[in-house]
């Protein structure tokens, strides 16, 4: 019987999804629709300090779409919550008092004096909510005033502002990193070393959405200016799973809790972030784009597929992939894979080929005895996959291991044993 | 119900595709290597790019790429009958069974340029070279489009007050509505250079001898003038036309609540004209319309989509009969008796079984062939029509000759394009000597 209860440093939450700090998460009424929906917690939209922050009165998100308006990503140049703090206090402790099984956690960000933080973090703590996000990464706007993204991006601010929360509040802290920093395992460190609880990630990635070309102003489109935004959405997830392994595999941080955002739309999301080592996933634009009620799509497909797998609780599978994340020079060079296009499923659409004729390896015929006919020429295919990645067909092109035998491009035979770059003799640096 | 009928009458087929639903359409195109569509193009048009560029919000140049190849491109995404050309070997067919729909983004792209009024092409500059086209249809225009583009002056003579050729005269009404041949002759000629003369036939005004003496090179685009005879002795019945001059008829009044049509209407042919007479009979509100042709539904000139067309419209295909003769009293039509036929050794015989349809009136449809007496035993035939080279060259390396009326001719509006194409090359070709 699948279990997809969560306990996420010890806050427990009926599902690993919350929704992230954000707009769907800015209100009482909003937040109350996603419990009914059935979502396992929020982080509240991020608390500042009073006077509250004003946002634009304009549009505040732009996106990109595939040709049928699917939106691919999303970008906005929204502020923290522009509601008075009291307001949202009040309101986080209405909520967590009637929805006692949800997680309840709470995002902050006010300037970097100590008293700041102490402050604030005492007044959550009266709300009985179950623990803190510190939002370093949010990249516009805030920024501009020295908080957001522009702590994220300095390593010792981070421990710093960690070590005061930690200090004044027995709340678990969750570190919130920003991705536009060149390596992110140094903020994660930081925030390890400071004693965070845990770090999310990611936030948005400074972006422009798209330019106006009648009126060459950016969007979204403010008067006739635009500014740089928070870039989410589906085109993000690549970059956030792979922070996500980043830290997941750092022995420095290896055991710092990890909740995933960045794009997780479908519960297949989830479970690679997860497997990558994630503890729980945070969604924000795919409820803005669907409604809350994809939530249901999210738990029966993720407690369908550990079914079909044998997991029965969140913990067997969390992390699973990571020890296969590795760096490039331990992958195994004798590994040998050659395309193979089956040709019962080929519809000769040619792209196979023409990709491969034009910036790859010349390995795919488009005729074969003066028919229109794709095959792979085991000579010269390198193996690339950007066949398979191109072809317009499920499983048309797969990749077959080569494991014995002799590799046809080489002409020499297939060597069973593991070998890499670091013992490979035109490595300078070989150590064989 | 009956203005109902006249309303679908000068309605589209198929509304036009809006623009989203073109861009999510032409998302559809794999953008294939070597794609078999564009060989399967009697013109060539890069399908893959025109499609891409719509995708990409580029309508004008999508337009563009279609008229490099097509200058009736807008007219071709509207009657070719694709599923048996590009959409036939579109490879979604392999995956889905359901191809990109090219004719319908087509006339997406070209409405779209052909809104804006503009054309994509600027004439070089002049030649000095004069060519004459006899005939303003597809072929011709699509040949004098050519010509005048490469900056020759060209004079096309039209039998007929309209320009226009089979698109004005010929082609169904629901296929053209809003008089679109006549805008697609207009944007085609506004390119300039360009002399339409109407109501000047050959053979009656002028004979291929004066356009050689006073043209550089002819080319010759008349269509088949001549409607096959029957064999039966019809012309004394009122209510037995040809459907060519039907649908004629039709295309030229304006007010469609004049026209009269039969109750009961007997069609005889198998091709596209039968079924476009079949439809607008019925459209027109005649109750009982059949189509009958003498061999199998398979044998059809009119393609499976357009015979489904029919019947969807409520027209009755019936095949393997051979008409007789027209029963008549007093001069007025009773209905068309048959023979029924069979494939024997194969060739097509009468059973001696025969069958009287009763109906009012009979449009026949079984085909036209060249009115080759206005040649004047000038040119070499073949098979009936101008024997031409793969140049559209015929017997007199002065003239050429193309669409229809020539021995490579499809009946087939795209094909006469090409043709058209193909000789104003092969002319520039010659005359830039």
């Amino acid at each position: 019987m699948v279990d997809l209860k969560s306990n996420f440093l010890g806050i427990e939450s009926p599902n690993p999804f919350w929704l992230a700090s954000a707009p769907p998460t800015d209100k009482e009424t909003n937040v109350v629709r996603a419990f009914e929906a059935g979502w396992g917690g929020v982080v509240w939209k991020t608390l500042g300090e009073d006077p509250h922050i004003v946002n634009v009165n304009g549009p505040r998100y732009g996106a990109i779409y595939s040709s049928d308006r699917k939106l691919i990503g999303l970008n906005n140049i929204e502020l923290i919550t522009d509601r008075p703090l009291q307001t949202n206090l009040d309101e986080i402790k209405r909520v967590k008092r009637d929805w006692p099984d949800r997680a309840m956690v709470v995002s902050l960000m006010v300037p970097c004096e100590e008293s700041n933080w102490k402050n604030i973090v005492r007044q959550v703590e009266d709300t009985g909510a179950d623990g803190l996000e510190l939002n370093f990464g949010c990249p516009h706007g805030m920024s501009e005033r020295g908080m957001g993204a522009a702590v994220g991006q300095v390593p010792e601010y981070i421990e710093m502002v960690t070590a005061w929360c930690k200090q004044y509040s027995s709340l678990p802290v969750i570190v919130k990193l920003t991705p536009n920093i060149t390596d992110i395992r140094l903020p994660a460190r930081a925030a390890h070393n400071a004693g965070a609880d845990a770090v999310s990630l990611i936030n948005t990635i400074s972006s422009i959405i798209s330019v106006n070309l009648d009126t060459m102003s950016p969007e979204p489109s403010i008067d006739g200016w635009g500014s740089h935004g928070g870039y989410c959405g589906p085109a993000v997830k690549p970059i956030a799973m792979n922070m996500v392994a980043e830290i997941a595999r750092d022995t420095a941080t290896s055991n710092l809790p990890i909740s995933a955002i960045g794009g997780i739309t479908t519960w297949r999301d989830a479970a690679e972030f997860m497997s990558l080592g994630a503890q729980n996933v945070q969604v924000c634009t795919a409820a803005m784009t669907y409604g809350f009620k994809i939530i249901d799509e999210l738990t029966s497909g993720l407690s369908g597929w550990m079914e079909s797998a044998g997991y029965n609780k969140l913990d067997e599978f969390i992390g699973r992939a990571t020890p296969n994340v590795k760096d490039w020079q331990n992958l195994n060079l004798n590994y040998i894979a050659k395309a193979k296009i089956n040709q019962d499923l080929c519809i000769s659409c040619g792209r196979c080929h023409v990709v491969c004729e034009d910036t790859s390896h010349q390995a795919i015929t488009s005729t074969v005895n003066g028919s229109r006919r794709f095959e792979v020429i085991d000579e010269e295919c390198v193996g690339c996959n950007l066949c398979v990645s191109v072809c317009p067909v499920d499983n048309c092109i797969t990749m077959e291991q080569q494991s014995s035998g002799i590799d046809a491009r080489t002409g020499k035979p297939i060597n069973p044993n593991y070998e890499n770059w670091t013992t490979h003799p035109n490595n300078p640096s070989s150590s064989s | 119900m009956q203005s109902e009928l006249i309303q679908k009458l000068s309605t589209d087929l198929h509304e036009p595709l809006s623009k989203h639903e073109a861009l999510v359409e032409s998302d559809r195109c794999y953008f294939c290597h070597d794609a078999p569509c564009v060989t399967a193009c009697p013109t060539g048009i890069d399908i893959p790019l025109f499609i891409r560029q719509i995708n990409t919000d580029n309508p004008h140049g999508s337009a563009k790429t279609i008229f490099d190849e097509n200058i009736f491109g807008g007219m071709c995404a509207r009657v070719c009958p694709t599923e048996t050309l590009c959409e036939q070997v579109c490879v979604r067919n392999t995956s889905e069974e359901r191809p990109v729909k090219i004719g319908e983004l087509q006339r997406y792209a070209t409405d779209t340029l052909m809104q804006t009024g503009n054309q994509p092409y600027k004439r070089a500059a002049d030649t000095n070279m004069r060519v004459a086209v006899v005939g303003a249809g597809p072929a011709g225009l699509s040949c004098a489009h050519r010509l005048a583009l490469k900056g020759h002056s060209v004079t096309v003579f039209e039998a007929l007050p309209k320009p226009g050729g089979l698109n004005e005269y010929g082609i169904a009404a629901y296929k053209t509505v809003d008089d679109f041949a006549q805008r697609e002759v207009d944007y085609i000629l506004s390119i300039g250079g360009i002399e339409v003369l109407h109501d000047q036939a050959l053979g009656e005004h002028f004979t291929l001898a004066s356009l050689k003496s006073d043209y550089s090179a002819v080319f010759i685009a008349t269509g088949l003038g001549n409607v096959n005879d029957i064999g039966m002795n019809v012309s004394e019945l009122k209510q037995v036309e040809n459907a060519v001059d039907f649908i004629a008829r039709l295309r030229q009044t304006q007010n469609k609540n004049e026209l009269s049509v039969g109750r009961r209407v007997v069609v005889i042919g198998g091709g596209m004209t039968a079924i476009d007479a079949a439809v607008q009979s019925r459209l027109l509100g005649a109750e009982d319309v059949s189509v009958v042709y003498r061999r199998s539904q398979g044998d059809m000139n009119a393609s499976q989509y357009e015979q489904e067309l029919a019947q969807t419209n409520g027209v009755l295909i019936k095949t393997q009969l051979q008409p007789k003769r027209i029963v008549s009293e007093a001069g007025v039509v009773q209905g068309v008796e048959f023979e029924y036929t069979q494939l024997k050794d194969n060739a097509l015989s009468g059973t001696g079984e025969t069958i009287i349809m009763p109906c009012d009136s009979v449009l026949i449809a079984i085909g036209q062939s060249l009115a080759e007496q206005v040649l004047q035993n000038a040119l070499t035939l073949e098979s009936n029509r101008i024997k031409v080279d793969e140049h559209q060259r015929s017997s007199d390396d002065q003239i050429w000759a193309g669409g229809d009326c020539a021995s490579n001719g499809e009946d087939l509006t795209v094909a006469a394009v090409q043709a058209g194409k193909l000789a104003a090359e092969s002319i520039h070709q010659t005359l830039s000597r």
